[in-house]
This record gives C-alpha cells, sequence and structure tokens, in this order.
C-alpha cells in the first residue's frame, strides 16, 4: 500500500500558499479540520478562498482564520454565526459569494467524478442565475454550475488507515468525503489513524486514491454549536 | 387565531403516513411534534440525515450529530446518514415527498422569498434554494402579515426571490391558502373565530373565495 502519512498538520499544510483556493470539510462546527485549521492560523497564509458550508464562529473553526486576516474570500451557502465576518464583509475587507447548499455540495461531485459541470433547478428565476447559462430539459429550466477547482481540500475523518482510506462517523460526514475526491491534494485528519488491514474494505467511505496526506489530530475539541436536550 | 403552536398543528394534517419529509427551521421544526401517533414519517436533515429523532437527553448529545439548524439531535432504529451530495441528490430527485418552510414573502404565482433583504446582513440561502426548485409539495408556515402590519401574500415579491412558482399551500395564523396553477391565493380554511373579511383585509395579492369557508378542524 501507498503510505500517504505525514507527521502532523503542520507537516500537512506546509506547502499552502497565499491566495490559493482551499476547500474546507463539516457543516456548522459538526465534522471540522480542527488540527488543519489551527495549523494555517499558525502558518499565518493570506488571501485565501475558502470553500465552505459555513465560516464557523468567532472563536473556533474558520472563524479563527478569519480574525487573523487570512481570508479573502468564503464560498458558502450560510454565513454569518460570528460578529468578526460580519465586520470584515461590511467593510468590504472580506468577499463572500453565498450559493445553494446542493449547489455547493454537487459542484464537489463534479470535481471528484471528473466531469466540467452540472445542471440544476437550484436558483432558477433568482439573482443566483444571473449571467448563467440556462438549459431546458423535458420543460423544465436549469442552471449550469462549474466543478470547483480547488487547489487543496482539508477534510476530517473518523478513522483512516495509511493507504488514506476514511470512515466518517455520523453527520460528520456531510461535505467531508465529496470535498476529499475534489480537491488537487486532499489532507484528511482522523480521530484514529490504523495500519492497512484494519478497516474494513466494504465499510469504507472515501478510498485512499483521493487522499494524498494522512495524520491523526492531535486533539478533537468537537464544540456543540447548538446544544439542546430533552427532559424526558 | 392561531399561535406557532397551531400553525404547526394544522400544517401536521397534511403529512401523509409513509412520507419522507423536510422541515425548515422556526414553524416548521415544530410540526415533528404532532405528527399522529403510529404514523410512519421519516424526517430529512439536509446536512446528511433521513430518520431524525428527538433531541439528546442531558449528557447524551452528540457533537458528530446534528440537524441543518446545528442543533443536537438523535437517530432512531433504520435511521441512514450519508454525504451532502447525496442529500440533495435524493432531493432533488424529488425522493422527498414535502418541504416545510417559513417565508417573508409568497406570491400569488407561488414564488418564494425568504432568504435576503437588501440592505441587511444577508446569511445565506443555506438549503433552500435547492429544496424550493426541486421539491414534489411545498408548504410554506408563516405569519400572514409583517411585524410593520403588511401582507406577506402579495401580487409579486418584493424581496430577493428563493424560487419561482414552487408554493402550493400556505397555512397562516389566519388561512389555510392554495396557491391556484393559473395564480391566486385560493381561501381554504379560516382559523377558528377569523372571518373571511379579516382574511381578506390581510392578503394584498389576489384571494380566491368560492363558497362557504369552513373553519380548520385542529
Amino acid at each position: 500500500m501507498i503510505d500517504k502519512t505525514v507527521k502532523n498538520a503542520e507537516a500537512a499544510v506546509a506547502d499552502i500558499q497565499d491566495g490559493m483556493t482551499i476547500m474546507f470539510g463539516g457543516f456548522g462546527l459538526c465534522g471540522i479540520p480542527e488540527n488543519c485549521i489551527n495549523a494555517l492560523v499558525k502558518k499565518g497564509v493570506k488571501n485565501l478562498t475558502c470553500i465552505s458550508n459555513n465560516a464557523g464562529v468567532d472563536d473556533f473553526g474558520i472563524g479563527l482564520m478569519l480574525h487573523q486576516h487570512q481570508v479573502k474570500k468564503m464560498i458558502s451557502s450560510y454565513v454569518g454565526e460570528n460578529a468578526e465576518f460580519e465586520r470584515q464583509l461590511l467593510s468590504g475587507e472580506l468577499e463572500v459569494e453565498l450559493i445553494p447548499q446542493g449547489t455547493l455540495a454537487t459542484r464537489c461531485l463534479a470535481a471528484g467524478y471528473g466531469m466540467p459541470a452540472i445542471f440544476t433547478p437550484a436558483g432558477v428565476g433568482t439573482e443566483v442565475a444571473e449571467g448563467k447559462e440556462i438549459r431546458n430539459f423535458n420543460g423544465k429550466d436549469y442552471l449550469m454550475e462549474m466543478a470547483f477547482d480547488a487547489d487543496f481540500a482539508i477534510v476530517k475523518a473518523w478513522k483512516g488507515d495509511t493507504a488514506g482510506n476514511l470512515i466518517f462517523r455520523s453527520t460528520s460526514r456531510n461535505f467531508n468525503p465529496i470535498m476529499a475526491m475534489a480537491g488537487k491534494i486532499t489532507i484528511a485528519e482522523v480521530e484514529e489513524l490504523v495500519e492497512p488491514g484494519v478497516l474494513n474494505p466494504d465499510h469504507i467511505h472515501t478510498p485512499g486514491i483521493y487522499v494524498h496526506r494522512i495524520f491523526q489530530g492531535e486533539r478533537y475539541e468537537k464544540r456543540i454549536e447548538q446544544r439542546t436536550v430533552r427532559t424526558q | 387565531m392561531l399561535d406557532k403552536n397551531g400553525i404547526a398543528k394544522r400544517i401536521a394534517q397534511e403529512i401523509q403516513d409513509g412520507s419522507y419529509v423536510n422541515l425548515g427551521i422556526g414553524i416548521p421544526t415544530l410540526v415533528a411534534n404532532y405528527i399522529p401517533a403510529g404514523f410512519n414519517v421519516v424526517l430529512q436533515s439536509e446536512n446528511g440525515l433521513l430518520g431524525m429523532g428527538p433531541f439528546p437527553l442531558e449528557g447524551e448529545e452528540d457533537p458528530d450529530l446534528i440537524n441543518a439548524g446545528k442543533q443536537t439531535i438523535t437517530t432512531l432504529p433504520g435511521s441512514a446518514v450519508f454525504d451532502s451530495a447525496m442529500s440533495f441528490g435524493m432531493i432533488r430527485a424529488q425522493k422527498v415527498d414535502l418541504t416545510i418552510l417559513g417565508a417573508m414573502e409568497v406570491s400569488e404565482n407561488g414564488d418564494i422569498a425568504n432568504w435576503k433583504i437588501p440592505g441587511k446582513m444577508v446569511k445565506g440561502m443555506g438549503g433552500a434554494m435547492d429544496l424550493v426548485a426541486s421539491a414534489k409539495n411545498i408548504i410554506v408556515a408563516m405569519q400572514h402579515v409583517n411585524k410593520a402590519g403588511e401582507s406577506k401574500l402579495l401580487p409579486q415579491c418584493s424581496l430577493p426571490l428563493t424560487g419561482v412558482r414552487c408554493v402550493k399551500k400556505i397555512v397562516t395564523e389566519l388561512a389555510v391558502l392554495s396557491v391556484l396553477p393559473g395564480g391566486g391565493f385560493k381561501l381554504e380554511e379560516r382559523a377558528p373565530g377569523v372571518s373571511v373579511e379579516e382574511i381578506k383585509q390581510a392578503t394584498a395579492g389576489k384571494l380566491v373565495i368560492e363558497g362557504q369557508i369552513p373553519e380548520m378542524k385542529i
């Protein structure tokens, strides 16, 4: 098996340069690559274009990178759970492109499947459609949306092996497997890294061919954004 | 006149046994509390779950298990987890039978606006544009008028659209209305104690009233 392991988060992101486009897996704070985000904050790389469903909160996730003014542009479906984001957006420091969540997901899928574009009805007749090609199939209009072209994809999985095979846990799966497929270089951080042969091939969500670097994260805070409970 | 729970209760009557349903944030979330006992209804959460269960007991919250509103939830026997592309794949392919969501405005031809107010901080459309563009059946849960007392049922939406010609039914604190294929809000039911005249006053778009309008049975 090809060994994809790197020492740690710092080594995984070492060659990420200013101005690059990076995908981050996760939905809200669920399933985000915490260790790589921290390493990017430490590295101080700037002018990044970040493709991520959300933009973190003030003191966690991508919010940490926003505070360091490392993000030039966010491509997301839902943002603004943090005050610094709003301040930078209103002051013009930060550019934001809002796209429908399914379009975001399917543009990742297209990249990972080697397809240049997809057709989706999401956004037809709205401002999302401005400047985009519309095709009619069977009487219904669809927008042509392009596959993403990202320099790096950074994802978080539950378990992985040194060959880069990944297994995700519960709804922390979200964008992680499809972004893993979509990066020119894909970095996976995992809670538990094992030797080849430990994971059942039938249980692999992302085959290692899509993963270029893998490491076990030093620690996971796994912060909960909205803690809701029932009493009985 | 209905309160939020009353609107949710009335919408729950629209849910068929054996259906897959996506509930939006706000009043739609409350609908889950009124699905009739014995019904097998599977709730889809667009972050990647079919078979959404109730909130966890205190101490049993799992940070890896949330709904589209980022709240901690639980799974149920028979639940399934999948990635975001498959989640919107099943929505786009119309495997999800019913979508219930809130709105800021609905027009008489079924257009919906619920994601952006120009001049205010825009948070994004999330999955709403995908849901309204593809759902087989869309029911809107909302207040009939906004905080300024202006009707939210309009000849045309004034806010940026989320989707066009997609809303089939609207349940407000005053009424149940369906959107006619040729345009217009057909008044189906009145909320308890609400007169047709009150509904007329609160509806800016074309209101179609045929015969006696029954009161909702809640």
